[in-house]
């Protein structure tokens, strides 16, 4: 029988310092992800004739990352100085690594944005707009998926103890919630006759989120306790009946009604956005009881050990 | 033992630290485990104030198993020496010496002088009870008090004679076993046993044993004594005058020892000459022969010397043989002077005025309360300091003012602020504990106002001179006669700024006939032609040389580091080094050379300057009738010394005994287990309604207040906190006053960790924050547990962080030698919550006097079963509470001096 | 430049891995917290160089430690921990099996008389590691924090947007971004007083010599030696935390002698570097991503609309 162990540590205090993020963070996670899943849409309807959903993707992909962009800004300690993270480009930086990403995503997509704005009465604007409109729109569309998973890798290198366990999977769970979302928006923004594609990269989107985060909660470990406190459950448990009855009325109600596409297109956004709101607050209570890091650590270092 | 070095000493710890790396084993005995016991091999806890029991233990442990130095101690000490036929001892007298007078509480100590003496010691003249009032016993601090006898008494060199001083010792501590310090003091034998095993085998030829002590020792009734105690302890052992031995009292950093030698002090004269008293020193010589004695050993027999030369620094050309060198000018005491004295004079409306120099009575003097009330019945208060104090703003904000016994609007003590330089301001030297002065030069000038002490005084002296200047009163003469030409650099601005080095050359001392100044006190003359500011640091300037301001880096030097700094006398680093060599002069030991005889050169010679006459051989024979200094035998080490020796029984110069005897603490949940006689039976107390006592065995009632109560310092604040609550990195450190409690005691008095409690004692109720630690621990002690409890007593109702002020718990009771506050240990009462304020705080502690059963007398009985002792006896004990109108109690007689007019004013400016 | 070792494992000199062209030699400090007697003028004096603020007059109740922990505003920390000794403890299991609810020390949870003589209290001062592998210099976006001539690392303030990535990339929990001004602030090692060939200020004011400053190599042999007096001593408990290079950072650049588990003092057993596993975190962002290109294709190839 192996003996009772002790667990010890500074008076119960926190041996790390809980993330400075606020829920803007998680904010910007979710509009960027949503904007990549909307500009692999709108390339998508680019180039399968589907004006609306171009359009639609286009344009709310462009509004997400603006929006999400402010978000990012705002939870800087010295927001006036956000240029800042332009003076390098760090590989072992992953914020670096998407300041640069995001950077060539947003001026490839608004490049594809504006040919969407340019009014007739500027021909020679227009013509031009919808000259670099496909290639910038192709050009963001590559760059979708690095958008929407450099925030999972983001937030695995670190050393929260929640996020770094779960560095193999929260890439296929953001992945999987950006698609989602993405899709979730295009049923929203789309008739439902060029909808189509918007409500399967909403299923793929899901069940690959749900999947994911299925295999993270089995490998948890010693850090399992932490998705049962009480922010964080509330969170992902909302997360997972939101997505699921977004999927669920994309898959079998959304083609047949416009109240069921946009029902659960709604659902599919708010499903995403309490998914990365649960990580966030995961992550920042994993950081609060030192019991997440001694616990990992000792049985880490004991497996080394013979 | 009494210090928490590393708390309140941690640069000087490092040295500890690098002893212990070096394989010195350290042990700590403290009533709490402190930052000194963590670093300690061993820890030992004890009951706060009995430590005379513990000590004594080690000398009977010593005593009993012979483990004393034999040669040392029959070569050096007064073991062989008989005493009187008449003197009887605390075994006999049940905690007595022979010689008591309960009326004055003290000591005529005739049968305790050695056979063959003629008359009872102290001053020639005085009264013991005189003595006892002008703290005699500090006069002595750097020296033997002087002998009325034969300085080669009768003696047994085999140690056997039951007279003899070594068997009356082993007499006087039989009792002093292994069980009774585990039942006294609440210490195991074992852990006992440990000590005293450790302290012996260490000691003896090839190693020393070295003791620190600091307030935890002297802040005590019987303070004066743990100190002899130990003295015995290392004199037995070997220990004194040797490298890696010795005491070193730990003084405090604002050269506390600069304090004494210079002495800020009411019975005393620069160098440890007494202040003349009225009664008995009426002239010159009448004082010199009551310091020198008859047939006197030693170098107190040039006292001649060192006050004559005191006298024509103090008033230069005026000084002549003639006038007994202005003798006449010193103040004489007419008895008890010392600062609690006075500040009851200031309630009882006989004192008018009052200087503070970084001083802060109202938070740092025991009896918080009649120091504030003292305060607030003055004309006025000079208060120089680097931040507003609270003895400065305690009409305004002390716990009176919310109790109602100071109103502010009728409060009518005017207080003079004046902000003082900080010592990196301004120049002049420190005093520590190795009697090292080290000079230190100014950084950066002050700012605004603030100056220097050195500067306020000569300039109030320049002043008052001036002021004086035309008087034909002859009162006024000795300021007018005053020397005060010290140099200074000429400042219209700011006023002249006096050199400070050409102080420090005037207390150095000077050949007034050529004008150089002297090497050392062996050249101060007693016929006029030298002066001197201190005899014992004459040599601070030697060569012309600020000795006190070298810095030759200690990497550069051997272990003796003569170079850093000055030491006085004669930069002497160990004090009666004479001690390290052996009767004939070789060294005890190779590994422990310190000072030794060099026969072919004919001097004295080694790692240090000799304590001692360079020249005098070790088999110098005194001839017959010689005294002074050619009374010192060769072998005489203890140069200082009436007799040349270290004494293991004082025959004379203390107050309470010969020899070191346990006495309770003035307040204490114990009786005595080893006498009847309970405390202290000379010490000082003070009956008066304001300072009243909780009632200690065999009066009832003492399980009101059922706890040892203790206090010291902590390592992030500095005394009463003017200089460090009002810095933020401090303030953070240690926020808040706390009182720290074992989980015992919490769970019997219900106190939760970081919540409220107050302590609550005869005099007030204070409150804390608990801090509940395994550090504090119950003391199994005369067949019951007894608590102690514990706080720091930096905090006051001013600064960054404010609380109450600890010091309000004390009563005034004090050593008798040297007048010293029994602050170290009390009894008291914790309990849960904040305390009441407002007169409700009155109330509160006036229901536990009524249980207690306190009158003014409770505690007065310092004989026990003997009479009370308070002030004003036809007066009935009334009320405690001291009566409303005392902020504006009337003052006896004297006119108030005219107000100045501007004519008045004249030079210096 | 860069190398094999760059991100993870043992790195002769940090500087040079970071471009510098001959730079003096490693500097750092070893904490011997075996004599430290926690008068905490380390941390006054790193204050009173650095101007540090002070941050907030609150009793904590932690034994003497009212500082808590390491932070913006407190770049040395001294820890305060009561207890019994370990022989009266009992032994501490390696692999924990129940992680219930953290226990620790509050002073008075202890025991009674009983163990009076055996009691010890520990006191340590702690420090930003300045690790070889820097958490927090890794993901730094804007290059504020950066590697120094002498091995350590520094944040420059004027380039700090903060950010807070440093915040959660130390594994040691030091760094951490200050309230009201905003930006991320820690320990510089007093790189103005390196620059100048002296001491920090938190050695120089150490009066035990607990906080040794020199060269990284010559401190680690002297703590090899130290750790040795002490286990001969007698003192079994004593280890060095941090000191190994073949640790998770690297080996620290401010390294310690405990008398006791790492985490009784509030650091981290087996702390290691984000960087460590980067790879695996790319590959699988990498295919994630592709996996999204992926379902983006076949939900327009499939269906008919």
């Amino acid at each position: 029988m192996v003996p009772k162990a002790e667990f010890r540590s500074y008076y119960g205090r926190q041996i790390l310092k809980s993330p400075v993020w606020k829920d803007d963070i998680a904010y910007y996670f979710f509009l960027g992800g949503l904007s990549a899943g909307s500009s692999l849409l709108a390339a998508g309807g680019d180039l399968t004739d589907r004006p609306a959903l171009r359009r639609g993707g286009r344009l709310g992909g462009i509004v997400a990352l603006s929006a999400g962009t402010v978000y990012l800004i705002k939870d800087l300690g010295r927001p006036e100085r956000f240029h800042h993270m332009l003076r390098v480009a760090k590989p072992t930086s992953p914020m670096s690594v998407g300041t640069w990403v995001l950077s060539a995503y947003g001026g490839a997509l608004g490049a594809a944005a504006a040919a969407e704005l340019v009014p007739a009465r500027w021909p020679v604007l227009r013509r031009l707009a919808h000259l670099a409109a496909r290639p910038s729109g192709l050009a963001a569309a590559a760059l979708a998926p690095a958008v929407a998973s450099y925030t999972a890798v983001l937030l695995s290198h670190t050393a929260v103890p929640f996020w770094n366990t779960a560095k193999d999977e929260l890439p296929f769970i953001f992945i999987g919630s950006a698609t989602a979302s993405g899709g979730g928006l295009g049923m929203i923004l789309a008739p439902r006759d060029q909808a189509g594609p918007a409500r399967r990269m909403a299923v793929f989107g899901a069940a690959l989120e749900l999947i994911a985060s299925e295999r993270m909660e089995g490998r948890l470990g010693l850090v399992e306790d932490v998705i049962h406190e009480e922010k964080p459950r509330r969170f992902l448990t909302a997360a997972k009946a939101l997505t699921i009855g977004g999927a669920v009325g994309a898959a079998l109600f959304a083609r047949r009604s416009r109240t069921a596409a946009v029902v659960s297109g709604v659902a599919l956004l708010a499903g995403s956005l309490c998914e990365r709101l649960g990580v966030l607050h995961a992550g920042v209570a994993s950081t609060k009881d030192p019991k997440y890091v001694v616990g990992p650590q000792r049985e880490a270092l004991s497996a080394r050990e013979p | 033992m009494g210090s928490n070095m590393a708390e309140a000493h941690p640069v000087g710890f490092q040295w500890v630290i690098e002893a212990k790396k070096r394989g010195a084993r350290i042990i700590h005995v403290d009533p709490r485990f402190t930052r000194t016991s963590a670093l300690a091999h061993q820890y030992v806890s004890l009951r706060a104030g009995s430590d005379v029991v513990f000590l004594g233990g080690v000398i009977n442990y010593i005593l009993s198993n012979e483990k004393d130095f034999r040669e040392y101690v029959t070569a050096y000490t007064n073991a062989s020496y008989l005493v009187s036929e008449d003197f009887r001892d605390t075994e006999e007298l049940d905690g007595l010496f022979s010689g008591y007078d309960p009326e004055t509480a003290s000591y005529d100590m005739t049968s305790w002088q050695y056979q063959g003496a003629e008359e009872s010691t102290g001053e020639k003249g005085q009264s013991s009870a005189e003595a006892k009032e002008q703290a005699t016993g500090l006069q002595h601090e750097s020296g033997g008090p002087p002998l009325h006898g034969p300085t080669h008494p009768p003696s047994d060199p085999t140690l056997q004679d039951p007279n003899c001083v070594f068997q009356v010792l082993k007499r006087h501590f039989a009792r002093y076993t292994p069980e009774m310090v585990q039942e006294v003091c609440g210490v195991p034998p074992e852990a006992f046993l440990d000590v005293c095993e450790a302290w012996t085998s260490n000691s003896g030829r090839d190693r020393t044993t070295a003791l620190v002590y600091a307030v935890g020792w002297t802040q005590h009734t019987l303070g004066v004594q743990f100190i002899r105690t130990s003295a015995i302890i290392q004199l037995l052992l070997g220990n004194m005058g040797r490298p890696g031995g010795g005491i070193m009292a730990m003084r405090g950093h604002a050269s506390i020892q600069g304090s004494t030698d210079i002495p800020t002090l009411f019975n005393l004269l620069p160098g440890y000459l007494p202040m003349p008293s009225a009664s008995t020193h009426t002239d010159l010589r009448s004082f010199i022969d009551d310091i020198v004695g008859d047939k006197q050993k030693g170098f107190w027999a040039n006292a001649d010397a060192y006050t004559v030369s005191l006298l024509k620094e103090y008033w230069g050309e005026n000084a002549t043989p003639e006038n007994d060198f202005c003798y006449d000018y010193l103040p004489r005491l007419t008895g008890d002077h010392g600062t609690y004295r006075t500040v009851m004079d200031m309630v009882d409306g006989k004192v008018h005025g009052y200087f503070l120099l970084g001083q802060n009575p109202a938070v740092g003097s025991a009896h918080g309360k009649l120091q504030r009330l003292g305060m607030a019945n003055l004309d006025w208060v000079v208060v120089r300091d680097l931040a507003m104090i609270e003895s400065a703003t305690f009409w305004k904000d002390s716990p009176e003012v919310e109790t109602g016994e100071i109103v502010p609007e009728e409060c009518r003590t005017e207080v003079f602020f004046f902000p003082a330089a900080a010592h990196t301001e301004k120049e002049g030297t420190f005093t520590q504990t190795q009697r090292m002065l080290q000079w230190r030069e100014k950084a950066t000038e002050p700012k605004g106002d603030q100056r220097s002490d050195l500067w306020f005084f000569y300039h109030l002296g320049r002043r008052i001179k001036a002021r004086l200047a035309g008087s034909d009163d002859p009162r006024d003469r000795p300021i007018q006669d005053l020397n005060w030409s010290y140099g200074f650099v000429p400042d219209p601005e700011r006023g002249d700024e006096p050199d400070a080095a050409s102080i420090l050359k005037a207390i150095n001392g000077y050949d007034l006939t050529t004008g150089k100044l002297v090497d050392g006190y062996l050249d101060l003359k007693a016929d006029g032609s030298t002066a001197c500011g201190c005899w014992i640091y004459s040599g601070v300037y030697a060569d012309g040389v600020n000795q006190a301001a070298r810095r030759k880096p200690g990497g550069e030097q051997d272990e003796t580091a003569a170079e850093w700094g000055w030491a006085w006398p004669y930069n002497r680093r160990i004090l009666y080094n004479r001690a390290s060599a052996d009767p004939r002069g070789r060294p005890w030991s190779e590994r422990k050379k310190y000072i030794w005889w060099d026969e072919e050169k004919g001097e004295w010679t080694g790692k240090d300057v000799p304590d001692f006459e360079k020249t005098k051989p070790p088999s110098y024979r005194a001839p017959e009738g010689a005294t002074g200094v050619a009374a010192l035998q060769g072998d005489d080490p203890f140069i200082m010394q009436a007799d040349g020796k270290g004494w293991l029984y004082a025959p004379s110069g203390l107050q309470d005994g010969p020899l070191p005897t346990h006495y309770e603490p003035h307040e204490s949940p114990f009786g005595n287990a080893l006498y009847r006689q309970a405390g202290n039976p000379t010490r000082k107390v003070y009956g008066r309604p304001d300072n009243p006592s909780d009632p200690s065995p065999p009066e009832e009632h003492g399980d009101v207040f059922p706890f040892v109560l203790t206090t010291s310092r902590l390592t992030e604040h500095h005394t009463a906190g003017a200089m460090s609550r009002w810095l933020p990195y401090l303030s953070e450190l240690q926020p808040a006053l706390t009182v720290e409690v074992s989980p015992a005691l919490a769970a019997e008095r219900g106190l939760e960790h970081l919540g409220w409690a107050h302590v609550v004692t005869a005099r007030t109720a204070i409150e804390a924050r608990v801090l509940v630690t395994d550090r504090m621990t119950p003391l199994r002690v005369m067949n019951r547990v007894v608590h102690q409890v514990w706080l720091p007593y930096h905090w006051g109702s001013v600064g960054l962080v404010t609380g109450d002020s600890t010091n309000d718990l004390f009563g005034v009771a004090l050593d008798p030698n040297v007048l010293i506050q029994e602050t170290k240990v009390a009894t008291c009462d914790v309990r849960p919550g904040r305390r009441p304020r407002g007169p409700e705080l009155l109330e509160y502690v006036q229901a536990y006097r009524e249980r207690a059963g306190i009158t003014t007398e409770t505690g007065t009985h310092v004989h026990t079963g003997g009479p009370a002792h308070i002030e004003n006896a036809e007066e009935p004990a009334e009320s405690l509470v001291p009566p409303e109108d005392t902020a504006v109690a009337p003052r006896e007689g004297k006119d108030l001096p005219e107000a100045p007019r501007a004519e008045d004013a004249e030079g210096g400016e | 430049m860069v190398g094999p070792n760059s991100f993870f494992g043992p790195l002769e000199s940090p500087a040079a891995d970071a471009g510098y062209e001959e730079p003096p030699a490693r500097k750092g400090f070893f904490t011997d917290t075996s004599v430290c007697i926690g008068c905490k003028a380390c941390e006054v004096a790193c204050k009173e160089w650095n101007g540090v603020p002070d941050d907030g007059f609150n009793l904590l109740g932690m034994s003497f430690d009212n500082t808590g922990m390491l932070g913006a505003d407190s770049w040395r920390h001294v820890a305060f921990i009561e207890q019994a000794p370990p022989a009266a403890r009992g032994p501490v299991e390696q692999a924990p099996v129940d992680i219930g609810m953290p226990s620790f020390s509050r002073p008075g949870d202890g025991s009674g008389a009983e163990t009076r003589q055996d009691f010890r209290w520990l006191m340590a001062s702690d420090v930003c590691k300045h690790c070889t592998h820097a958490g927090c210099l890794d993901v730094c976006p804007t290059g504020a924090l950066f590697r120094t001539e002498f091995g350590t690392v520094v944040v420059q303030q004027d380039i700090c947007n903060g950010c807070g990535y440093c915040v959660s990339g130390c594994p040691y929990g030091v760094i951490d971004r200050r309230e009201d001004d905003g930006r991320a602030w820690k320990c510089t090692l007093c790189y103005d007083r390196l620059r100048d060939a002296m001491e920090p200020a938190c050695a120089k004011a150490c009066p035990t010599d607990s906080i040794q400053f020199g060269d990284l190599d010559e401190l680690r042999a002297r703590a090899a030696e130290r750790v040795e007096t002490l286990h001969a001593a007698g003192v079994a408990e004593a280890r060095l935390y941090g000191e190994n290079p073949d640790d998770g950072v690297g080996g620290d650049g401010a390294f310690f002698l405990l008398l006791d588990e790492p985490e009784v003092y509030g650091l981290p057993p087996d702390p290691h570097v984000p960087t460590r596993d980067a790879g695996r975190m790319w590959t699988a962002a990498g295919l994630a991503g592709l996996g999204m290109l992926a379902g983006a294709v076949a939900a327009f190839l499939g269906g008919k609309k």
